[in-house]
């Protein structure tokens, strides 16, 4: 394996009060892999994503984003990290132009470069004429697809999606994926959490975490047969059946 | 060449500060214009407040502090002194002041009105049958003011109509008013500065913090804390057009008092920005305050609403004289920190007060504002790890 590493965790905790929400996992992320964070709600998911985006300090073990480790050199993880979070997450009373704006703004990415690589966005989602439009009077799925493409924007090592297909119809998620594989095809590394399955299969390796912990981490294929069954589906009912969280 | 090309791109440890301020100040901006709403709130409130308090209040007054200066020390005005004494409305202080120290003491503000007699007017109420008589009351203020002026006149008037004999001969005490620094008792003069205190209250306040508690329901204030821009600087860039807005705003309360409300600022008009731009930022940092225990915007307007207006409707003292409540609600008034703006206008503009005259009030004020804002940054940060 000398395949460069991207995200590094090493039992890797964090605790509120008695309670472990995340409790000692260890994985590793490729760089250029599509990695699947999976899990039932209150698995742990959001609470690990937080600690390795910056946002949280872990309680205790270790991790490292980007190269930087996420106790002491956050501020350096979030400048090589990109972020769209299952809420929508662009600004709806600002026009494209000016949302890629701010947000390059906010990366520090010159200006030029923003004019550049704006009008290049524009085009390869095919929005040309939209271009001064509210984001608001955009659909759900071309928002979506802005919003990953703006997460991006700045040209991030990795990059974190929050459940960003929620709500999307399968034809416009088949789109947004699409994307994903052309972002991963350049280098940068996906992380993505999903509660859709067939999202699952499109993912390079998936990790599933159960009770705070990562019960199964492997590619897709190589889980279905582990476990003996036909979809990604019955993996994770299999895992989940024996979580003691109860989901909501 | 297409978008999704060369990645990742390493973006060195540069000075992005800047930059990013600027991006932000920008979005926000535009953010603030195409809200109708905000705008409405913004340049619409301080007109209608201004016609709604143009209508006088009236109010009681009780226990007044007033000066009496008896230069004539003969049996009338013993009389008169002992009858004013005997009234609910007055504390006599009885001493020995000339006009000059009257005056100062009005400067002051530690008296609100003085009754004067002059050295003859024993001699003038014997003799010719009439006299005059010299109230003055503070006019910054002209709700008391006018009550005090009333009720002395009419103790005057029942003393003059108590020593007419029944046989023809009738005296005359003839009181002169002044109204000091307000000498027309310009009702006006008065709200003006409470009114101003009451907008930037509510604009500063109630704008910041649903702008803020807005961006983390829509899910974007996540984002900015993912991205490098620091906690500290997000509260920055969110009061920056806030206050640019509130200055234009300000500006619009004083043109419209002085050009429809006839209002002359005595003082400093540089003084007044200072002041305002001060109590702005103190507004700011309780908006941002709000928004840190709040996680709705309907929450943040409210306690923006009601949880600030009413308190400083009340204890500004603009429409009810604070010497009238009980010693709580005194105590609560100088927490307030509309209270020490209030007080800080009314010198500057009504009295035509320098710095000098204002020193202690603006030091509380910065004294309240740096607890406000470092207690708002402080919260923030503690809400991220």
């Amino acid at each position: 394996m000398d395949e460069e590493k991207v995200i590094t965790c090493k039992a890797l905790s964090k605790k509120f009060g008695d309670f472990y929400a995340v409790n000692e996992i260890t994985f590793d992320v490729n760089k250029g892999e599509i990695f699947g964070f999976l899990g039932a709600n209150g698995a742990g998911k959001t609470t690990a994503m937080r600690m390795l985006c910056g946002l949280s300090f872990p309680s205790s073990g270790e991790a490292t984003v980007a190269g930087f480790d996420v106790y002491k050199q956050q501020e350096s993880i979030k400048k090589n990290i990109g972020y769209m979070s299952q809420k929508f997450s662009l600004y709806e009373n600002l026009n494209i132009l000016e949302n890629i704006e701010f947000f390059g703004g906010v990366y520090g990415v010159e200006r030029k470069e923003i004019k550049e690589r704006s009008a290049l966005l524009i085009q390869s989602l095919g929005l040309e004429k939209e271009a001064k439009k509210m984001v608001g009077e955009l659909p759900l799925g071309w928002k979506q697809k802005l919003a990953f493409s703006v997460a991006i924007f700045h040209r991030p090592k990795i990059v974190f999606l929050d459940e960003p297909t929620g709500g999307v119809d399968p034809v416009t998620r088949r789109q947004f994926w699409d994307m994903i594989y052309e972002a991963a095809a350049t280098g940068i590394t996906i992380f993505v959490t999903t509660h859709y399955m067939d999202e699952a299969e499109y993912c390079n390796r998936i990790s599933i975490m159960v009770d705070g912990k990562v019960e199964a981490l492997d590619s897709p294929a190589n889980l279905k047969s582990q476990f003996s069954v036909h979809s990604m589906d019955d993996v994770f009912y299999q895992l989940a059946r024996g979580a003691s969280r109860s989901a909501d | 060449m297409t978008f999704f090309t060369s990645w990742p791109v390493e973006r060195a440890d540069q000075q992005i500060n800047m930059k990013q301020l600027l991006a932000f100040t920008k979005k926000e901006f535009y953010q603030v214009i195409r809200d109708k709403r905000t705008l409405l709130i913004m340049f619409g409130l301080p007109i209608v407040q201004i016609i709604l308090f143009g209508f006088a209040l009236t109010s009681e007054v009780k226990n007044v502090h007033l000066i009496i200066s008896d230069n004539s020390k003969d049996v009338n005005t013993l009389q008169i002194i002992n009858k004013i004494k005997a009234s609910p409305y007055f504390s006599v202080d009885e001493s020995v002041m000339g006009y000059a120290d009257i005056e100062e003491a009005f400067k002051k503000g530690t008296v609100k009105s003085a009754l004067i007699f002059p050295s003859d007017f024993g001699k003038d109420l014997v003799h010719s049958g009439k006299a005059q008589v010299q109230i003055i009351a503070d006019g910054s203020d002209p709700n008391t003011a006018k009550t005090i002026v009333n009720y002395l006149t009419a103790i005057i008037n029942d003393y003059q109509a108590q020593l007419s004999p029944a046989a023809g001969l009738t005296y005359k005490i003839i009181p002169e008013t002044r109204m000091l620094y307000n000498e027309e008792g310009n009702g006006s003069l008065n709200f003006i500065p409470g009114v101003m205190a009451l907008i930037l209250m509510i604009v500063c306040t109630a704008l910041t913090s649903v702008s803020v508690v807005k961006e983390k329901e829509l899910g974007t204030m996540e984002i900015l804390l993912v991205s490098p821009f620091k906690p500290f600087m997000v509260l920055i860039s969110k009061a920056i057009p806030y206050l640019v807005l509130s200055i234009a705003n300000f500006t619009v309360i004083i043109l419209l008092s002085v050009y429809a409300l006839d209002v002359e600022i005595k003082g400093s008009i540089l003084l007044l920005f200072m002041e305002s731009a001060l109590f702005i930022i103190t507004c700011l940092s309780l908006g941002l305050l709000i928004s840190n225990v709040t996680a709705s915007q309907q929450t943040a307007l409210l306690i923006s609403m009601m949880g600030l207006q009413i308190p400083t409707l009340i204890f500004t003292g603009f429409m009810f004289p604070l010497e009238n409540m009980p010693w709580i609600f005194q105590a609560i008034s100088k927490i307030i920190p509309a209270h020490w703006y209030y007080l800080i206008v009314k010198s500057v503009m009504l009295k035509g007060l320098g710095f000098e005259g204002v020193w202690k009030e603006t030091l509380i004020l910065i004294g309240m504002t740096t607890v406000l804002l470092s207690v708002a940054l402080k919260n923030f940060k503690i809400r991220l790890s």
